[in-house]
């Protein structure tokens, strides 16, 4: 049974790691990084630590949300280093069973093949499971 | 296993401090051979280092202290006295140990490092002692299997021994447990017994070998901390300083001071938010905060800083094995070793340091002969100085020797390609010592394997500018050479000035700023002038090249935002001015580590929180100046490369309008200045236009008169100011063009009064002025008075090429 926080981004469910997470709240204002990759959307104050926020919508190839969208942040820890993902939605922690974890699709688009560990298919739904670490990278 | 591992640990950390201590003594052993209070320090060190590797089952390092002690007991029984070849055998084996103590704490194990030389030296430097006749037969007699057996129950003998010898009464008990096991060494107090009674009781290991292999598997039979208390206890007398201090892990060092620099962070609000309301009992608890906050923080910021004599205990023996090895004498003097340096800083000018140290002593200490000769004393004198100033520290590394010779380097730059001989020509002598730097310079005529491979001092700068240090250098021709060292306190709190740019906030160190200043916006000139698209600043009176931070950053300014502040900063040789916004306050900053694909970006040195909780990045000003102003230094690689190949056929030129359409371009390396006089200066000396200038007068010549053609009419004058040796002329033109790279090759011959010749440059004909007759038509004695530089060799080049 592995536990999966899960989010939307965009129309897509997607879930990392409940043991990789350490909160999620309201997106913080942000300091931009000018000459930065495409994937940091910039620097929050979290509680007086200096965290870098990844915008997950370049790396999955989907357009940049409207300015005026409260998005939500996802702060997950990497490599001792505490890194926040930009998402829209937090949805609930959800449990799957292992039989219910599967490879994802071959046709998926190679440039985001890296980002999905899995697709968990819900009752529901299909869940697509983050390498927290690949889409910390963005 | 892991409290075995902890053991491991605490043995390599106290070893390392030790064989540290042993270095220094002896050293300092060598001088005085017959202190026996060093002996013993020295004894004891190795004694416990042979205890506490058998005891963790370390045969190799074990076997070699066991070798060294008995030379060791020999010295400190007074049967030998300490020499030379002793002394090269001792460090050897220190060195060995170290390599061993190395592997041990990357793999756990000992590794492939060989011992077998350093025993053998040490043993043939003790048998050359007829005297101690027991001793051969300890390292030759022991075969490689049982002496895995043996040192473990040598060990116990030893530790026992040395516990005992402590009388701790109440141990007793404990001891008792060993102390069954090998008997025969209760009764001996004196180490040179003890020897014998090991080997006795290695003989006897033979015999029993059950329970002398079992005992490292009870490491609670003797808990390691009283193994630590036996050295330490002992050698109380002579190194106090372990009594009144603890080892604390520096991890939970670096953990306290990011607390604290949260905790000024949140002081930093807190002042915001007291100021900015009318509650006396908020300011004054503000303000009471505000003081134990700065108290802690430097309280916390002293307990990580730490001597330099730290760093410098290393260099006796640096100086001692190099001056051997290149055949000088040196002294060392090392002075205000009670300096002290964030450790994180230490460490980072460890190497930096060892590397002058090592050049000091190689290039800058002549031989004895050439010393003798030159009427100097045959020791050449090495000082170390460190101190405080200004909330710096600076070290220097001072050397009596024969001193850099500043036309050798700017020689060497040409021979290298690094810089064209015109550009070395123009260049004063600290400019020339400056070019030590370049990365691929090397002074040394000979390749050592000292130093003078050409990674040196390039690597030494850029070290020390990581930490936000600078190096410089002075010499006198004969009488040594200075290397100066400044480094910041501490790296984890600085002052800064927030700045915005775009719209965002961003913090530049204040170490770096040298001035403010404000354009005045409602100005349409606003003082920034374009040279081609380079925008420069007329700061009293020099050239300021300015560089847009929105630029740099890439970002997009909005239509009504003007930079409205130069921000005048110095990295590494260059003062630039950086444009910014606004300026908005100083403030202490307390800098927080950028995740490693930000630092790649190469523009920010770190983030920080600001007073009002925004996130501001730390802007890397060297990384900057790097940046913008790069093409520079592309550009004279690409002329040293050309140069290497033919002469310099590029020079550069200044391209003036003078009216009528027409462009001159005059040599820019011999204008002195650009200057803005108003018309109604001018005033007439006897049917010549002067201009008073700088308390002199300025005589002018109007370029557009003395080349046939006419200005336009204006209240405003454009000079070029030409200087030569005291006098100084100033051509009038009417616009300047550009700056641009003339090729000689390319000049035609036509010409006329006035002209050298003329050019295509950027599209258009360019005339190439006659400066010279230009110079002469404002000032006929312009060239009658000998200039200590000529600044015309220059162009007196481009002229005779033109023709």
């Amino acid at each position: 049974m592995s536990s999966y926080v899960t989010f939307t981004v965009d129309a897509g469910l997607y879930g990392v790691d409940v043991q990789r997470v350490q909160e999620a709240l309201r997106a913080h204002a942000r300091t931009r990084v000018p000459l930065a990759p495409e994937g940091v959307a910039g620097l929050v104050n979290l509680r007086g630590q200096v965290v870098l926020t990844v915008d997950l919508r370049p790396r999955l190839g989907l357009p940049p949300v409207d300015d005026d969208a409260q998005q939500m942040m996802v702060v997950v820890q990497v490599g001792g280093e505490t890194v926040s993902l930009l998402v829209d939605e937090i949805g609930d922690v959800v449990d799957v069973s292992p039989e219910r974890v599967e490879a994802p699709p071959d046709t998926l688009d190679p440039a985001i093949r890296p980002l999905i560990r899995a697709a968990c298919t819900l009752d529901d739904r299909l869940l697509l499971v983050l390498d927290v670490d690949e889409a910390a990278a963005a | 296993m892991e409290e075995i591992d902890e053991i491991v640990h605490e043995f390599l950390v106290e070893s390392h401090e030790n064989l540290d201590q042993l270095d220094r003594d002896l050293i300092a052993l060598e001088g005085a051979p017959g202190s026996r209070e060093l002996l013993s320090s020295v004894f004891r060190t190795i004694h416990t280092i042979k205890g506490t590797s058998g005891f963790l089952a370390f045969g190799r390092l074990e076997r070699l202290a066991h070798v060294g002690e008995n030379l060791l007991v020999d010295l400190r029984d007074g049967r030998r006295s300490m020499d030379q070849p002793t002394t090269d055998v001792l460090l050897l084996m220190v060195d060995t140990v170290r390599d061993l103590l190395g592997s041990i704490e990357r793999t756990g194990g000992e590794g492939d490092v060989d011992v077998e030389p350093a025993v053998a030296a040490i043993t043939r430097v003790h048998d050359d002692v007829p005297a101690a006749a027991q001793a051969p037969t300890t390292p030759d007699a022991e075969p490689e299997t049982p002496a895995a057996d043996a040192p473990a129950l040598e060990t116990r003998a030893a530790q026992t021994t040395a516990a005992e010898t402590k009388a701790v009464e109440t141990q007793a008990v404990e001891t008792q447990a060993v102390a069954t096991q090998a008997p025969e060494t209760n009764a001996d107090e004196t180490s040179a017994d003890e020897v014998s009674a090991v080997e006795t009781a290695a003989d006897e290991a033979e015999v029993e070998p059950a329970p002398a292999a079992q005992a490292p598997a009870r490491p609670g039979i003797i808990p390691s901390p009283r193994a630590e208390a036996v050295p330490s206890d002992e050698v109380g007398t002579q190194r106090g300083a372990a009594d009144s201090s603890i080892r604390v892990d520096i991890e939970l060092l670096d953990q306290l001071m990011r607390q604290v620099g949260e905790l000024v962070l949140a002081r930093n609000r807190i002042s915001r938010l007291a100021s900015s309301q009318q509650d006396v009992d908020l300011a004054r608890s503000a303000q009471q905060l505000n003081l134990i906050a700065s108290e802690l923080q430097e309280g916390v910021m002293r307990t990580r800083m730490q001597p330099i004599e730290h760093v410098w205990s290393k260099m006796p023996r640096v100086v001692r094995d190099l001056a051997a090895l290149c055949g000088r004498e040196v002294r060392l003097e090392m002075v205000g070793g009670d300096t002290e340096l964030d450790r994180s800083l230490l460490e980072a000018v460890k190497d930096p340091l060892t590397h002058l140290v090592r050049n000091a002593v190689d290039h800058g200490i002549e031989p004895r002969e050439v010393r003798v000769a030159a009427g100097k004393p045959a020791q050449g004198l090495l000082e170390l100085r460190a101190s405080h100033a200004g909330g710096q520290v600076s070290v220097e590394v001072r050397d009596d020797g024969r001193g850099i010779d500043p036309e050798v380097v700017g020689a060497k730059a040409i021979a290298k390609g690094l810089r064209t001989p015109e550009q070395v020509a123009a260049m004063s002598a600290n400019e020339l010592l400056q070019l030590l730097f370049l990365p691929g310079f090397s002074t040394a005529e000979k390749v050592t394997n000292v130093s003078g491979r050409g990674v040196g001092m390039d690597v030494v700068r850029t070290r020390i500018e990581a930490i936000g240090g600078t190096v410089d250098v002075e010499s006198v021709v004969g009488a040594g050479t200075v290397w100066r060292l400044r480094i910041p306190l501490t790296l984890a709190i600085m002052p800064s000035l927030s700045v915005e740019c775009a719209g965002d906030l961003y913090a530049l160190p204040q170490v770096h700023v040298v001035e403010l200043v404000a354009l005045d916006a409602q100005r349409s000139d606003s003082g920034v002038e374009y040279v081609h698209a380079a925008p420069v600043y007329r700061l009293r009176g020099e050239l300021l090249p300015l560089v847009s931070l929105a630029g740099v950053l890439g970002v997009e300014v909005p239509q009504d935002e003007h930079p409205a502040v130069i921000a005048v900063v110095q990295a590494d040789q260059q003062r630039f001015g950086l444009l910014v916004d606004r300026v908005l306050t100083t403030e202490e900053i307390v800098v927080t580590p950028l995740a490693a694909r930000l630092k790649a970006i190469g523009v920010y040195s770190g983030a920080t929180v600001l007073g009002d909780g925004r996130v501001a990045l730390i802007l890397d000003v060297q990384a900057i100046a790097r940046r913008a102003i790069t093409r520079d230094s592309e550009l004279s690689t690409r002329d040293a490369n050309a140069a290497s190949v033919t002469r310099a056929e590029v020079e550069q030129v200044l391209v003036a309008g003078i009216g009528g359409g027409r462009r001159v371009a005059m040599p820019l390396a011999s204008v002195a200045r650009l200057e803005h006089v108003r018309a109604e200066q001018v005033e007439l000396v006897g049917g010549r236009e002067v201009v008073q200038y700088r308390g002199t007068i300025l005589p002018l010549a109007r370029l557009d008169r003395l080349l046939g053609t006419f200005a336009k009419e204006s209240d405003e004058l454009l000079l070029v100011v030409y200087t030569r040796g005291s006098r100084s002329v100033g051509l009038v033109v009417e616009e300047i063009v550009d700056i641009v790279e003339d090729e000689v090759g390319n000049h035609s011959t036509i010409d006329d009064s006035g002209l050298t010749g003329s050019t295509v440059l950027g599209d258009k004909v360019t005339e190439l002025l006659d400066v010279r007759s230009a110079v002469l038509a404002a000032d006929r004695e312009f060239y009658d008075e000998p200039a200590p530089d000529d600044v015309f060799a220059g162009l007196d080049e481009l002229v005779g090429a033109a023709r």
